[in-house]
């Protein structure tokens, strides 16, 4: 029986049961982000002092749904159909154990509505990171395992649908650099994962009194150990998602295969150290374990990621030059399609991850510097520019891109989701310059009250303090409206776009009922073969074959080098500790 | 087109890299090598480092030991809670509580002070400002930090790790005196 459809546009196949779990794994990350955006709301007009909307006790319900829903909920959701997608649609096989994928996916939602059921009742105010001996519900720490084991399941029917493309011989060749990067991702979730067990399993324990007590130190160590690491999964996710963008968009080859596989694979072994750098200003780690690892191993994850910094626009440089855009430096770029919502939100996150949140997540992660920095508002800053401007900019990239594709409907108002990611970028980066700032004059994260209301002694920050929260404020608010309009054109096509196939109907969309019997005509599709061989083509200049690029990563070697050194000039000025 | 295809050369890890990804790698490592290398240097030449000396403790055995120093030195009292003058160069033992740094200190410019901090039930941060120095205060734990204060004035001691709803109430004080 026929089970897999052929996209008449981009020529990808689709197995019936990966296709029904994409959607609803999508579907699933965009409610969840809809509810962190109304939350989102909450927190950024309270912590603009002059509104602070919300009463001290719902504004730190709302803190907690914000991240949960956020940072773990909407992204993880979507990685796992990313992971389907790169597996089974990739290379062009049938999903592994479908009715496992069904049962992770299950678990995901039950944990999710459970999780979001507890903090809603007000008793599980703890943030996402629920340090220990602060208390939850029961329910919210089994909420949360619930959904990791979820996930976990969904990343094993990744790892089967590998090993089935692999026995079916449906590819040719080694598995394609989209792939090779989502199976980083998977791997260095399966740590995750297991860190999330090894703390969250006993902390449910202590919840209902079966487990006496949990050492606070030991909490913090392993809880990051699954907190940061979950946050290398996306990276991995999202420099995957750019590779495959670039290649969709411009057939763009990559520079080396061996140079961007060697990259992924420093992600696989040093990345987890940098969780380390949540504990750099905490009693009983020494500072050698301290150094070594938020360094992620001499920076070798960190040079990982600059050079997929280089070779994923490089790449894009090169297909675009090899089309004849080779006047001067930056023709490539100028002449690159801004007005495809699908590159315009690529490019931004490409730029913003790297020059905002790459940067200061490094200056932060420093040993000494840290101190300066810990807890203060700049922290949240700096990890919106990398999982928001980053991440979520990147998802919202692949969603214009499978809108069409993967759902059958075109663009519902088109021309909102043309400007969508400028004004989601624009109002996210206005707000985290401004909280970047706001941190570096020393305001506080996950605090109600820059006023201090009811302290019995007093303080006050500077009057530019307070400036730069109501920017900062204004800038969340402009991000939220394009969230708001990022979920318009999703939903709304959904609801409304132009049906591309006749069957593609409400239900096929939100819950992922296969499209009429007639779509699905392949019984097995052609082999996948491997890419053809090119000549070698010479446009750039001296050996250089995408000098736009290079000139751009060395404008962002300069400003991290500036910015490195600027903050331990900062550090310095502060007194002598020992 | 072939990020996501099979790599068009079967033996893709022979295939040669291109001289600007070889520079640009070349480039990025040495940097990343000198920030690696700015830390250790730091520890050697820098002012502003920790110190790595902790301790297991209990919430009872601190509080015993602030309170030892509380009687010692005790100048005054503002809001209720007793301002202490350690002599310079000792050890002085600051708290942290829902919701409450215990004691206010009075400290001298340039003197040593040999700084034990723990928390008293759930993690608490030590936020010093405007200075801007960042500590976790951990239940459990008492963490040494050896600090010279450079400059005469009024510092605010601000918690900076969420603590429940009273979490903004929490506000300590350190003085700082010429001498």
């Amino acid at each position: 029986m026929a089970q897999f459809r052929v996209c008449p546009d981009s020529g990808f196949y689709f197995d019936k049961s990966a296709e029904s779990l994409m959607k609803v794994h999508a579907v699933a990350g965009v409610v969840a982000l809809l509810v962190a955006g109304i939350m989102a709301l909450g927190v950024v007009l309270t912590r603009w002092q002059e509104v602070h909307l919300l009463p001290a006790d719902m504004f730190y319900q709302v803190l907690t749904s914000h991240g949960i829903n956020a940072l773990i909920f909407w992204i993880i959701f979507f990685e796992i159909a990313v992971l389907y997608f790169a597996s089974s649609t990739l290379l062009r096989t049938r999903l592994a154990a479908p009715r496992w994928a069904w049962a992770g996916f299950a678990l995901m939602i039950i944990g999710a509505v459970m999780n979001n059921v507890a903090v809603m009742q007000g008793n599980s105010s703890v943030m996402m990171t629920s340090y220990v001996p602060m208390q939850a519900a029961p329910h919210f720490y089994l909420g949360l395992i619930l959904f990791a084991v979820g996930a976990l399941i969904g990343t094993f029917v990744f790892f089967g649908t590998l090993v089935i493309a692999k026995e079916d011989k449906t590819y040719d060749g080694s598995i394609p650099l989209v792939t090779f990067g989502a199976l980083t991702a998977a791997i260095i979730a399966v740590f995750t994962i297991a860190c999330g067990a090894i703390i969250l399993v006993p902390t449910f324990l202590w919840s209902i009194g079966y487990i006496n007590h949990i050492d606070a130190e030991m909490y913090r160590v392993l809880w990051w150990g699954l907190g940061h690491s979950s946050q290398q999964i996306n990276v991995a996710a999202q420099v995957s998602i750019w590779y495959l963008i670039v290649g969709i968009l411009f057939g763009a080859r990559p520079m080396s295969e061996k140079v961007s596989r060697g990259a992924f694979l420093l992600y696989i072994l040093f990345l987890q150290l940098a969780s380390a750098h949540h504990i750099l200003v905490d009693p009983g780690m020494s500072s050698e374990w301290k150094v070594f690892n938020t360094s992620y191993a001499m920076y070798l994850a960190v040079l990982a990621s600059m050079i997929h910094g280089l070779t994923v626009p490089g790449s894009m440089e090169v297909a675009q030059r090899s089309k004849g855009l080779t006047k001067g430096l930056f023709e490539w770029l100028r002449k690159a399609p801004w007005g495809n919502p699908v590159f315009s939100a690529f490019f931004l996150s490409l730029l913003l991850f790297g020059f905002i949140g790459g940067i200061t997540g490094v200056v932060m992660g420093t040993e000494q510097i840290n101190l300066i920095i810990h807890n203060t508002i700049y922290v949240p800053a700096h990890f919106h520019a990398t999982v928001v401007t980053g991440t979520t900019l990147t998802f919202m990239a692949l969603t214009y891109l499978l809108i069409p594709v993967l759902f059958r409907r075109a663009l519902f108002l088109p021309w909102i989701a043309r400007i969508q990611p400028y004004v989601f970028a624009s109002g996210m980066t206005l707000m985290i310059l401004f909280m970047l700032g706001a941190g570096t004059l020393g305001v506080s994260r996950r605090h109600w009250d820059m006023d201090f209301t009811g302290a019995a002694l007093s303080f006050e920050y500077p009057g530019t303090a307070y400036m730069m929260m109501a920017v900062a404020a204004i800038g969340g608010v402009l991000g939220i409206v394009g969230g708001a309009m990022y979920l318009t054109v999703t939903v709304g096509s959904l609801l409304f776009g132009k049906k591309l196939e006749p069957s593609a109907g409400i239900l096929q969309s939100f819950i992922g009922l296969p499209l009429a019997d007639s779509a699905y005509t392949v019984e097995q599709p052609a082999r996948l073969e491997m890419a053809p061989k090119l000549p070698v083509e010479e446009h750039g200049s001296g050996g250089f074959e995408a000098p736009g690029t290079f000139v751009l990563a060395m404008f962002l070697l300069v400003s991290f080098v500036v910015y490195y050194f600027i903050n331990w000039d900062y550090l310095s000025s502060v007194w002598p500790l020992s | 087109m072939s990020s996501f295809l099979p790599p068009s050369e079967r033996i893709w890890w022979n295939v040669p890299v291109g001289k600007q990804e070889i520079v640009w790698i070349g480039i990025a490592l040495i940097w990343c090598l000198i920030m690696f290398f700015m830390m250790p240097y730091w520890h050697i030449y820098g002012k502003q480092n920790l110190s790595n000396e902790a301790y297991q403790t209990t919430p009872a055995k601190f509080q015993a030991k602030v309170d030892e120093m509380v009687e010692k030195y005790k100048v005054g009292e503002e809001a209720g809670i007793p301002i202490v003058k350690p002599p310079a160069g000792s050890d002085i033992y600051l708290l942290g509580r829902l919701w409450q740094w215990y004691p206010i200190f009075e400290l001298e410019k340039n003197q040593t002070y040999r700084v034990h901090l723990s928390s008293m039930d759930w993690n608490h941060g030590f936020s010093l400002q405007p200075v801007n120095i960042n500590l976790q205060v951990v239940p459990g734990y008492e963490m040494v930090v050896t600090m010279t204060p450079d400059q005469a004035g009024e510092y605010a001691i601000v918690c900076n790790e969420y603590c429940g709803i009273g979490h903004h109430t929490m506000l300590g004080k350190i003085y700082v005196k010429e001498n």
